[in-house]
């Protein structure tokens, strides 16, 4: 069985007017840790949460499996802007931007909805 | 943890599209010499279009399997024979999960959210490792599916951590670090049965073993000859190492795994051979692979089932947290 | 088939079992949801809260079993007491061994335990015995998250949508029943109490009244009216879930006699 092609996962449903099914997803956070004292803080990756106390708890809970004096910072996805040197003669100028292609950071027109 | 050869599950599309911009071209150019020089592609590089629906599919498919995992070993935590292994299993099952998560941050740097890939998997369309649709029989299976499955999903993995997509990359790392005591706590429970237990328990361990050893092999996927994927994937550097390879590293060094167990394996054909410097195995049964990819296996149908249940069950949970949150809201912003 | 064992009926080492069994029964239910739970990051919460709970269990039950010889009976380990022990001499309050039941079910009982426990692992800190009151130390750490978690999640429920009020409700008219038990008293405490093993658990109740009513009071629920019904599961007799859930449990060390795993 072949499976859909990607576009029609993410276009969800296309019938006019539905609310897309995807609105109801819990935000997106990119973690920090810092597990000992005198490092940085380091990107960990990503969770879904609903708010930011449970991002905190879950993020302990998933990756420092609770370790006492780690600290962990959370922030949501989209509200990091990110400039990503990325390759180093471009085309076009390196835009201040978003951390990820992620459909739900950007704010398309209406007219665009299903793209 | 569970990556059964990608390029099996489902067909790929056809041919990139042929008409491409110059700007695509020259963009294309670079991105094949970074690959060539063995460079890292992070989320916002550009990237071609199939190469990134490739790595959605496979990482989702992973993260997939890491999830589905958890139901065929979650089923004897409740009857762990001991509080060691009830807690050694809770861990493993846990650690399941969190690997899971890493995967699916990873799809989702891709443009893809969480919610998609589940639809994809709850509708049946995306796929997940078929080793799990076997049904878990006796505690026996549980150190087998450590000492096999665990060991054919290891040595998968640990290539994919020099894969060509960074965010993958980094996952396969924090996974194969954690990796390494599931394997482990399988054989050394094996190795405490067939050791010092019983012989009602040797031949639990025995019977279990003739469940899980073909099946175990079927993980590293089809022949290379009929994986038409596999050259693209491995251009791309999303696969380094072949699946009969593979394969044949997995046998060499689990036959012998198996005499220091004192079981044997379910193949009259397995023998060393002096001159290749390998084992020599028996024919695989293809049939059965395609047919439990293809959906007709013991549990394929429960598996999904129980995926789809959770979520389902779960949907007014997430809603109420969304909706707590919201109310949080309007006050935050007037304080 | 092995028989099943028996166990001291010294008050310290039934004082003991109570605190260890309700930590392993609890771990047993809340396992269940492995697999099943609304969304992953919740999979790894529960099993982590599992995981707490079985190493609490497992330090409680060996020092249980020790306790037991040092009273001149038999010494048993702890799957010995854990696997070979028969329903009427498991101490755990009732209010652990009821199903899961649903999300809201499951975090409003986590919320009682935790609540509990952490008040008690405080007291313990302070015990005469010092091996568990280094149990203690590491478990009231333990038990502050878990308190967390559920408070978190009960005003979540609770204030969130019309669906998950009604179902925090409905959970917390079937297990309030059930948390009256967790005070009542009797000559097990009492001996506690006199030798500096553990306080009466019925010594924590105002302040676990105060906690438990304040994160109701923030999932906009009140304090349901005093019943008179009391569960008895400390005393051994139990609902009749334990059964189910323990021949569940022990199966394999009861068809395994003699076993090595």
């Amino acid at each position: 069985m072949s499976p859909a092609p990607i576009q029609e996962v993410i276009a969800g449903t296309k019938a006019e007017g539905t609310p897309s099914p995807h609105k109801a997803e819990w935000p997106l956070w990119e973690v920090f840790v810092r597990s000992k004292a005198g490092l940085d803080h380091k990107h960990c990756g990503s969770l879904h949460a609903a708010d930011p106390q449970m991002a905190i708890q879950l993020a302990r809970d998933v990756y420092t499996r609770r370790q006492e004096g780690t600290s962990v910072w959370v922030i949501r996805s989209d509200q990091i802007t990110a400039s990503d040197p990325g390759e180093k003669a471009s085309y076009f100028d390196p835009m201040e931007d978003k951390v990820y292609r992620h459909p739900t950071f950007y704010e398309l027109p209406k007219a665009l909805d299903h793209m | 943890m569970y990556t059964q050869a990608m390029d099996t599950m489902g067909k790929e599309e056809g041919a990139p599209k042929a008409v491409r911009s110059a700007d695509e071209l020259a963009h294309q150019e670079r991105f094949d010499a970074r690959i060539d020089a063995g460079d890292f592609i992070e989320a916002k590089d550009w990237m071609p279009e199939h190469y990134r629906k490739t790595l959605v599919r496979q990482i989702s498919q992973h993260a997939h399997s890491e999830i589905v995992g958890m139901l065929p070993e979650g089923n004897w935590i409740s009857r762990a024979p001991t509080l060691k292994r009830k807690a050694i299993l809770l861990a493993k099952v846990q650690d399941e999960a969190g690997h899971g998560l890493y995967l699916y941050a990873a799809a989702e740097t891709l443009g893809i959210s969480r919610d998609q890939l589940f639809d994809a998997l709850h509708s049946g369309k995306a796929k997940y490792s078929s080793i799990f649709n076997y049904p878990t029989l006796t505690w026996a299976d549980m150190g087998v599916i450590g000492w096999l499955v665990d060991g054919a999903a290891i040595m998968n993995q640990v290539p994919l951590c020099r894969c060509s997509y960074a965010p993958y990359a980094r996952a396969m790392v924090r996974i194969c670090r954690e990796e390494s005591f599931h394997q482990r706590q399988g054989f050394e429970s094996l190795l405490t049965m067939m050791s010092h237990g019983t012989d009602a328990q040797k031949a639990m361990v025995q019977d279990a073993v003739d469940r899980w050893w073909w099946p175990s092999i079927m993980m590293f996927g089809p022949p290379d000859t009929e994986s038409p994927n596999s050259e693209q994937s491995m251009k791309w550097g999303i696969k380094r190492i072949s699946n009969d390879d593979l394969r044949q590293k997995f046998i060499d060094a689990t036959a012998e795994q198996a005499k220091i167990l004192g079981v044997t394996l379910p193949d009259p054909a397995l023998r060393w051979n002096e001159e290749r410097d390998h084992y020599d195995f028996g024919a695989i049964d293809w049939n059965e692979f395609w047919q439990v990819v293809g959906g007709e296996g013991p549990c394929n149908r429960e598996r999904l089932a129980a995926r789809v249940k959770a979520w389902d069950d779960g949907a007014w949970v997430r809603e109420a947290a969304l909706a707590h949150a919201a109310k949080q809201q309007p006050l935050k912003e007037a304080a | 088939m092995p028989s099943s064992i028996t166990v001291s009926s010294d008050p310290s080492v039934q004082y003991l079992l109570r605190i260890g069994d309700t930590c392993l029964i609890l771990a047993q239910r809340l396992a269940e949801w492995c697999g099943h739970a609304p969304i992953v990051e919740e999979d790894i919460a529960l099993t982590n809260m599992a995981l707490d709970l079985v190493g609490q269990a497992r330090a409680v039950l060996t020092r249980a079993g020790e306790l037991e010889a040092e009273h001149g009976g038999a010494r048993h380990g702890e799957d010995e007491l854990a696997f070979l022990r028969d329903e009427r001499d498991f101490h755990n309050c009732t209010l652990v061994e009821l199903p899961r039941g649903d999300f809201a079910a499951t975090m409003l009982r986590n919320l009682a335990v935790a609540i509990f426990l952490e008040l008690l692992w405080q007291r313990l800190q302070g015990s005469s015995d010092a091996e568990l009151a280094a149990i203690a130390g590491k478990a009231v750490k333990e038990a502050r998250y878990h308190r967390e978690h559920a408070a978190d999640w009960v005003v979540r429920l609770g204030d969130g949508t019309a669906e998950s009020a009604a179902r925090l409700k409905a959970a917390l008219d079937l297990l309030w029943p059930y948390m009256a038990e967790l005070f009542e008293g009797d000559g097990v405490d009492d001996q506690a109490v006199a030798t500096g093993l553990g306080p009466r658990w019925s010594e924590l109740q105002d302040d676990w009244r105060e906690g438990f009513a304040s994160v109701l009071t923030a999932a906009r629920l009140a304090l349901p009216a005093e019943r008179a019904f009391r569960s008895t599961g400390k005393l051994g007799r139990h609902s009749e879930h334990l059964g189910f859930l323990l021949a569940e449990m022990q199966h394999l060390q009861r068809s395994f006699p003699g076993g090595v795993w």
